[in-house]
């Protein structure tokens, strides 16, 4: 049963107590709204970040609750962006914690037709085969071709295997990725900065 | 700008705020013409007639800036007497070996000056007689001639003026379609705009990059921004707005073939056995700051093979591969088509739509025996062998695609910490806020676990082709049950080291080339300075002075603006309160001001080297661009660029349009593809594709989709793809606003849905003709939350000569109304689609004299 309307809090009484006399204040709150609060306020944690999409480089915070992100915001202390996100940038959240990410290895037979889930263990140690497979096959110690520009010199190298990579990695990334395939003598290392 | 770059076109509008007038040049009306001062519709393709056309107004009406010109430019230096200008030889110039179709720099370089080494580009002449075998170069730098009356008739400022003596308003109307009073406006609002007290700056994108031209038209700008004091000063330089987070730092440290970390140029063939001398030689200069390459290489050697590289063996440079041509993204994907690859590692990329002419990249991806696709879902890429066009036409049947395909799920910026380098030159450090789920695994991860496992296949070995592998210094901590590589750890060895201690260095200038410290990338060393990861600094904007030094840190030194010693005066005072930034403080006798100055910090304004002097010593008091072997900003580039010291206007490719400046059609130099699967249409005039297309990005899209076409919020504000086209294009085609079109080339057919719009106009060019340009963005293609048909099955393969960059914001096509598409291609369709084959014969390269031998088309292998 409801309970029965006491004086003190008919609104003309409650607006002039609380000096809101045109009842367009706080007194037009409920105590729902009262108890609201950003999800960013409940953060256990802000993680600092930039934004993966152009190369402005808006700062963003990363609010975590639970070892999970609940929010992405711009942050306002940046020379850059002082808050701001574009369109782009303000989907963040749904690009990290989006369905469409996927959580497995997926692996497809030669000709097959479907794909088919793999450890992560075994598809590494697939690849690292592959790659030593391809390269010991197509191993250039020297430019072989005769009548070739190059006939003779000295190249150690493989251009059985290339490499794209995307201008959304890391320098710490590119870094390791460069290092390893020139020292496994992979020449066609490209990126999208190329396009 | 407003549309690619919005938050940082905030800046653009806060100078337009305090009185800055805003020009926006594009094909296009967009968000950006919307609130600039003037828009400026131009013919794509035509920019370098437009922006040769300001300068030829600037130098004709003296609007340059004289002081800045005869101290900081090459305006008075004597050019070589062989040299011959595209005046004198129908759009060449001097050095032009029709059968390789590459030019010589020999006579291009200055008078008496045995090789001149530029800050960056090319630095290596392969082409050139004894390439490889020869000794330091630009030993003479010091005696070379100057005619500081700027009227010796071979000085660069005299080339320069007869270079551009045809670029008149006239010719900019009759090429570029712009009005000739509206472009004189344009002109004489940035000439005026200069001096002492004014800047000016120039933004762009891939809309000058994407051409067989798009390395001059940079060029173009930047003699443009040197004529009028605009490099190195506050409010002026030439901005890259770059479309991804770290494009900028995905060059530093490059995957790209052609450099090593720090544009190091990669080794080359053509060394002799033992390299590292003849490398250094190659690619160092005598004078100024390249004279220190040995520096850089060496560390680099140290960093990578640690222990087992000493002054014995070289420091291991040998083990490094060898280049012996161009192994470019389309030079590859070309190969892969011919069935010549095995594998390939794709990242975070999405080839099939982001590239060009997806259909014969797809044709690669089925001729490989393996491919790994690492991103956060399945992309086209990962998915070329289920859903393709050709697979759902029935053309090509997935059974007999031997391709492997290896899906590994990727970790977002959010669980991995790591640094991108932003269009800025500024590093910033993103933290991981929460670790990845699954399978999911960052690059870092899967690189160094990559390497592990090689390291560990190759452990036994005693074969000298895998001793790179085993040399590798490949040992970096990793923290939690995922044994996930600290990303801070290699950003130390990027910072370098010394390598007694292990301390950081504190930048370049502390490098030696003893073998005594080691350095990933030394451009960047100083980013990891004082043990403190600098990437990471975070001082509010409102706690430190505008230049905000303190937030993030710019590669080299933490400077943000490169040469900025040109902001001060030859004697160096600022050149005005109003522009003051970096400055000679006499009483302490160094360089000071609000950056970090970019010069010698204790060599005053009046220095002058000794004669004979070498190295940094050679950088005199007012050479203030002390990469360049001269010091001097370059009017006239005498080496670093495969297609020209000048830059000049060349017609797209394919264009509607014979070129209106020189009988030569297209850049001589260009990169061509000829395959039955990439046929390109008649140079001008095909009647088979009247009109221009042009492509372009959207403000709720990322380049191939992968990071925007899965998710709801973005889809749902961009949902399909659309062309733009004029009210009377479509008057013309029949084309009905919300219809539909369908779009061809000789490479692909697509549909679309139309938007008509007075956003885009048709030109008035030479003789009065019309031009039709038609807008198309790229995000889309056949997965994803939102499908539709990808721009890029109508484009070639076609480059430009400097980076290979394919030509995909200019080139010709067909509309029509309706839904007609077929969805043909020319990867699988064969001829159908290149009929009728043009009855024209319109060339591209002037015959005669300069006849040149492209390749015929030749029919490929079929693909396994």
């Amino acid at each position: 049963m409801p309970k029965l309307p006491v004086l003190s809090d008919w609104p003309v009484l409650r607006q002039l107590r609380r000096r809101d006399p045109s009842g367009l204040g706080s007194t037009a709150a409920s105590p729902r709204t009262r108890s609201l609060a950003p999800r960013t306020a409940s953060a256990d944690r802000v993680a600092r970040s930039i934004c993966p999409y152009c190369a402005v480089g808006c700062g963003q915070l990363v609010y975590v609750k639970d070892e999970k992100i609940v929010d992405i915001e711009g942050d306002p202390d940046s020379p850059v962006s002082q808050g701001c996100l574009c369109p782009k940038g303000a989907a963040t959240f749904q690009l990290v914690t989006g369905a469409h990410r996927l959580e497995q290895v997926l692996y497809r037979r030669p000709g097959g037709t479907s794909w088919e889930a793999i450890p992560l263990e075994q598809a590494m140690e697939m690849v690292a085969q592959r790659v030593k497979k391809a390269r010991d096959e197509t191993w250039q110690e020297r430019v072989e071709d005769e009548g070739a520009e190059h006939h003779g010199d000295q190249v150690r190298r493989t251009l059985g295997i290339a490499h794209l990579g995307g201008a959304t990695l890391d320098n710490e990334e590119n870094y390791l990725l460069k290092k390893l395939f020139t020292a496994l003598g992979v020449v066609q290392v490209e990126n999208q900065a190329r396009i | 700008m407003a549309e690619c770059h919005p938050v940082a076109f905030r800046w653009v509008m806060e100078a337009k705020n305090r009185g800055a007038t805003i020009i926006h040049v594009d094909p296009r009306f967009t968000r950006t013409s919307a609130v600039s001062d003037l828009h400026v519709p131009i013919r794509p393709g035509s920019d370098i007639a437009f922006l040769g056309g300001i300068i030829h107004h600037v130098l004709e009406h003296d609007l340059w800036f004289e002081e800045y010109v005869r101290a900081y430019t090459n305006a008075s230096t004597i050019v070589d007497e062989g040299f011959r200008d595209t005046e004198d030889l129908e759009g060449f110039f001097s050095g032009f070996d029709a059968e390789s179709n590459t030019y010589s720099w020999e006579t291009w370089k200055y008078q008496g000056v045995d090789g001149v080494v530029p800050a960056a580009g090319h630095k290596l002449v392969y082409g050139e007689e004894g390439a490889g075998r020869g000794d330091l170069r630009g030993t003479k730098m010091l005696e070379r001639e100057t005619d500081p009356t700027l009227r010796h008739p071979r000085c660069v400022f005299q080339l320069l003026r007869r270079h551009f003596a045809r670029y008149t308003p006239e010719m900019v109307e009759e090429t570029c379609g712009i009005p000739k009073a509206l472009f004189l406006k344009v002109a004489e609002t940035l000439g005026r705009n200069s001096g002492r007290e004014r800047t000016g700056a120039f933004c762009y994108a891939v809309g000058w990059t994407q051409h067989t031209v798009g390395v001059q038209y940079i060029r173009t700008a930047a003699i443009l921004q040197l004529l009028l004091g605009n490099i190195g000063r506050p409010g002026g330089g030439i901005m890259a707005l770059r479309g991804h987070a770290s494009i900028q730092g995905s060059t530093d440290i490059p995957t790209l073939f052609d450099i090593l970390p720090g544009y190091l140029p990669m080794p080359h063939a053509s060394l002799p056995d033992r390299g590292l001398d003849q490398y250094v030689n190659n690619n160092a200069s005598a004078t100024h700051w390249w004279s220190e390459f040995r520096k850089y290489v060496v560390s680099l050697c140290k960093a990578w093979f640690g222990t087992a590289a000493t002054p014995e063996n070289d420091f291991l440079f040998d083990l490094l591969p060898r280049l012996t041509g161009n192994h470019s993204h389309m030079v590859t994907v070309s190969e892969m088509a011919d069935g010549k690859l095995k594998g390939y590692f794709v990242m975070g990329e999405n080839p099939t739509v982001g590239s060009m002419h997806g259909a014969l990249h797809r044709k690669g991806l089925r001729a490989l025996d393996w491919l790994v696709v690492r991103d956060f879902t399945l992309t086209e890429t990962a998915e070329f062998w289920r859903t393709a066009p050709e697979i759902a036409r029935g053309e090509v049947r997935t059974e007999e695609i031997r391709t492997e395909v290896f899906f590994f799920p990727a970790a977002t910026h959010t669980e991995k910490d790591g640094s991108f380098t932003n269009t800025q030159r500024m590093l910033q450090w993103h933290h991981r806020a929460v670790e990845p789920r699954g399978d999911c695994r960052s690059e870092l991860h899967f690189t160094y676990h990559l390497g592990k496992r090689l390291k560990a296949l190759y452990a036994g070995s005693t074969d000298p082709k895998d001793r790179a592998i085993q040399a590798l210094t490949w040992d970096y901590p990793t923290r939690g049950p995922q044994e996930d590589p600290d990303a801070e750890a290699v950003l130390r060895e990027v910072n370098g080291f010394t390598v007694a201690d292990g301390r950081p260095v504190p930048g370049f200038a502390e490098l030696k080339d003893d073998g005594s410290t080691a350095c990933g990338c030394w451009i960047y060393s100083g980013c990891f300075r004082d043990g403190v990861n600098q990437t990471a600094r975070r001082r509010p904007e409102r706690e430190q002075h505008w230049v905000a030094p303190d937030w993030g840190w710019a590669w080299p030194a933490n400077r943000r603006i490169l040469y900025n010693r040109t902001s001060a005066d030859p004697e160096g005072r600022p050149w005005s309160e109003r522009k003051r930034y970096v400055w000679w403080d006499e009483e302490q006798r160094q360089w000071t001001g609000y950056d970090v100055p970019d010069f010698v910090k204790d060599r005053p304004p009046s220095y002058r080297p000794p004669p004979g002097a070498r190295g940094t010593a050679a950088i005199s008091g007012d050479d203030a661009f002390i990469m360049q072997a001269d010091g001097k900003g370059w009017l006239f580039a005498p080496s670093g660029l495969l297609d020209g010291p000048f830059p000049t206007h060349y017609e797209p490719e394919e264009s509607v349009l014979e070129n209106p400046l020189y009988p030569q059609q297209c850049n001589p130099a260009r990169m061509e593809w000829h395959r039955r699967d990439n046929p390109y249409h008649a140079a001008w005039g095909d009647p088979r594709f009247p009109f221009v297309l042009t492509t372009y990005r959207l403000t709720e899209h990322h380049t191939a989709g992968g990071m925007s076409r899965w998710l709801s919020w973005l889809s749902e504000l961009q949902p399909e793809m659309f062309c733009e086209v004029s009210r009377e294009l479509a008057a013309e085609r029949g084309l009905r606003n919300g219809g539909w079109a369908t779009i061809t080339t000789a490479r692909g057919e697509i549909e679309c849905r139309v938007l008509v719009t007075d956003r885009m106009r048709p030109l008035r060019v030479k003789g009065g003709r019309t031009v039709h340009t038609i807008g198309l963005p790229y995000h889309w293609s056949f997965v994803g939350r939102v499908t539709g048909d990808p721009a890029n099955e109508l484009i070639g393969f076609v480059a430009d000569p400097n980076v290979s960059i394919q030509e995909s914001k200019a080139f010709t096509g067909d509309i029509r109304s309706g839904r007609h598409a077929r969805g043909r291609r020319s990867v699988t369709d064969g001829v159908a689609l290149r009929e009728p084959e043009p009855r024209i014969h319109a060339p591209r390269d002037l015959p005669g004299l300069h006849a040149k031998k492209r390749s015929p088309p030749v029919e490929p292998p079929e693909p396994r």
